[in-house]
């Protein structure tokens, strides 16, 4: 199948200016910016059914209508946070096809009537910040970034702003207050940054890969677009697969495409003749989803859309499908996502913070055999105590596998505790 | 020498760069840190003063962000992702070879000064476990696809890069 974001994959050289617009590159840009009123882009992504890629799926278009047009400037910042684990998508496309993601970034500011877009990228990306600088850089020498674009008076400028280390930077209100040079901490919600947020002006906050969707809805039209993918999910999705699989890596393919052809077509299937034990499909967070020999075709036959992995009792995320083999033990792995949101727990909630921190210690005694059934109830005890009590989502992500593991893996619990 | 003595320029581009002066505070932190690998309590308090911040206000930035750090280490930080995916792919053992090859438990900095192990959080190289990062400074540097062997080889290229540089 033909890529639309990993294009990289498909046009050599895509990551020069030159290469990228001869092939096609900036003609959207120029288009909407010559021809289109920002409502008809807004109106067109709305058509087009394109949901948040960074993991809520919530409907692009729709966000960007919330921006009120008695406050500005407005702004528009990109979440290139990338920090969930098992997630490395947002990487390949900026890193290969970094001319079609930033004309997705100037076609949102288009369409929001943003003069400036920040473009916030986790520290470790440091590499890819400087790469995308130059890339801006030769943007702005071309005349597809500056004063008066195409003859027309609209001007755009672009900034790069990089992190230092903090996944709770991926969370929306947390990513602000880092740009505006504060500890990465959620802001109280309402009000809601498409009102009041970056420097307390209407802001739209967009992932990468979300961005990087534009020029093809703006090129090709939403009817198009709406050929690939389901009703509720429609269009192409960068799956990042990682674990117990043959071939990890990036998979471009249409929402709703089954576990199945991601995990055996795609990713060549289980190592060492082992079995899949369980799925995180979005990433860390995820609840487990369950394999075995009863669950596996129902499982495996599950389109990989935001609508149907719930009924198998998870969530797509950002589609960061993380495989565990039989040859591991849940105390394991939920002693592997709670050590991460313990020390990614930006400290602002207590039941965030301080759950966090007994989870591990219980998961951890648990772990090294010295548990004991009290252990087990009081560890859900716990994890129910930090679920739906915090300001941003990272409280109930750090619960969902930790719960998920307890109900549907209990012998792996059952034979490392005491009576 | 202060920080506007040394980095005039790009200090400069710096503070243009944003509307409001405070979010000049986490690229001038990468900045103090590039030469020492940490920010000193001089570094902190310029910062403070540029920008209308109280330096304890610059060492809560240091301190919440794991990239700032405010204690010397080796001369180079290798920084392994012991996460999830990774592990499911060898790197709690990758992390453990390394760590007794060096001589060193996580954390801790080999004799000569030159490297200091972490075992930290998600690098989104899942795909290309086991990996790490090296920090140097301001520079983080990514290594994917990683066997001892190399690993090696690389630590051996660090300590001849930063012998010349002492």
């Amino acid at each position: 199948m033909e890529h639309y974001l990993l294009r990289h994959r498909d046009v050599a050289n895509i990551h020069k200016l030159d290469v990228y617009r001869a092939n096609g590159g900036f003609d959207a840009l120029k288009k909407a910016v010559t021809s289109m009123q920002p409502q008809q882009i807004i109106d067109e992504v709305k058509t087009s059914g394109l949901r948040g890629r960074g993991g809520a799926g919530f409907p692009t278009g729709v966000k960007w209508s919330f921006l009120p047009n008695n406050s500005w400037p407005h702004y528009v910042v990109c979440n290139a946070d990338e920090s969930e684990p098992g997630t490395f998508k947002d990487r390949e496309i900026m890193e290969k096809n970094p001319f079609q993601f930033l004309e997705g970034v100037a076609l949102a500011c288009y369409a929001v009537g943003a003069n400036e877009g920040y473009i916030y990228l986790r520290g470790e990306f440091f590499g890819i910040r400087n790469f995308l600088d130059e890339c801006i850089a030769e943007m702005e020498a071309a005349g597809l970034l500056g004063d008066k674009l195409f003859g027309t008076n609209y001007s755009l400028r672009l900034k790069t702003h990089l992190g230092a280390g903090a996944y709770i930077c991926g969370e929306e209100t947390a990513l602000l207050e880092s740009i505006e040079g504060k500890r990465g901490q959620p802001r109280v919600r309402p009000p809601f940054p498409a009102v009041v947020g970056l420097y307390g002006k209407p802001t739209v906050i967009n992932n990468v890969e979300t961005l990087a969707n534009l020029p093809l809805i703006v090129d090709k039209g939403a009817v198009w677009y709406r050929t690939m993918g389901t009703e509720k999910s429609p269009g192409v999705k960068v799956f990042s697969l990682s674990g117990n699989v043959v071939r990890p890596g990036n998979y471009e393919l249409p929402l709703g495409t089954t576990f199945r052809e991601l995990i055996f077509t795609h990713g060549g299937g289980i190592p060492d003749g082992r079995k899949v034990k369980g799925i995180m499909p979005a990433g860390a967070s995820s609840s487990i989803i369950r394999v075995d020999d009863t669950t596996f075709d129902t499982v495996m036959d599950t389109p990989m859309d935001y609508e149907n992995v719930q009924n198998v009792g998870s969530l797509l995320g950002s589609a960061s499908v993380i495989i565990i083999d039989d040859s591991h033990d849940m105390d394991w792995v939920i002693n592997k996502t709670v050590h991460f949101f313990k020390h990614e727990s930006c400290g602002k909630c207590t039941p965030c913070r301080d759950g966090n921190y007994w989870m591990y210690h219980i998961v951890d005694r648990i772990h090294e055999g010295h548990g004991s059934q009290k252990d087990l109830a009081l560890l859900m005890s716990v994890a129910n105590q930090v679920n739906g009590k915090c300001l941003c989502a990272l409280g109930d992500f750090s619960t969902m596998a930790v719960t998920s593991a307890l109900e549907r893996f209990p012998e792996d619990f059952n034979k490392k505790v005491k009576a | 020498m202060s920080l506007t003595e040394k980095y005039n320029e790009e200090v400069k581009a710096i503070l243009a760069k944003y509307p409001n002066k405070r979010s000049a505070v986490m690229p001038l932190l990468y900045l103090a840190q590039r030469e020492g690998g940490f920010v000193t309590k001089e570094s902190m308090a310029e910062i403070g003063a540029m920008l209308g911040m109280e330096t304890t206000e610059v060492a809560a930035i240091v301190g919440f962000y794991s990239l700032y750090h405010d204690e010397q280490a080796g001369k180079y930080r290798m920084q392994v992702c012991a996460d999830l995916p990774c592990a499911l792919r060898g790197a709690d053992k990758f992390l453990e070879t390394l760590c007794s090859n060096l001589g060193v438990k996580v954390g801790e900095t080999t004799s000569d000064g030159m490297i200091t192990v972490e075992s930290v959080m998600c690098l989104a190289g899942c795909d290309r476990a086991p990996m790490f990062q090296v920090q140097d400074g301001d520079v983080v540097t990514y290594h994917e696809n990683m066997t001892i062997d190399k690993t090696m080889e690389l630590v051996e290229a660090l300590r001849a890069a930063g012998k010349e540089v002492k």
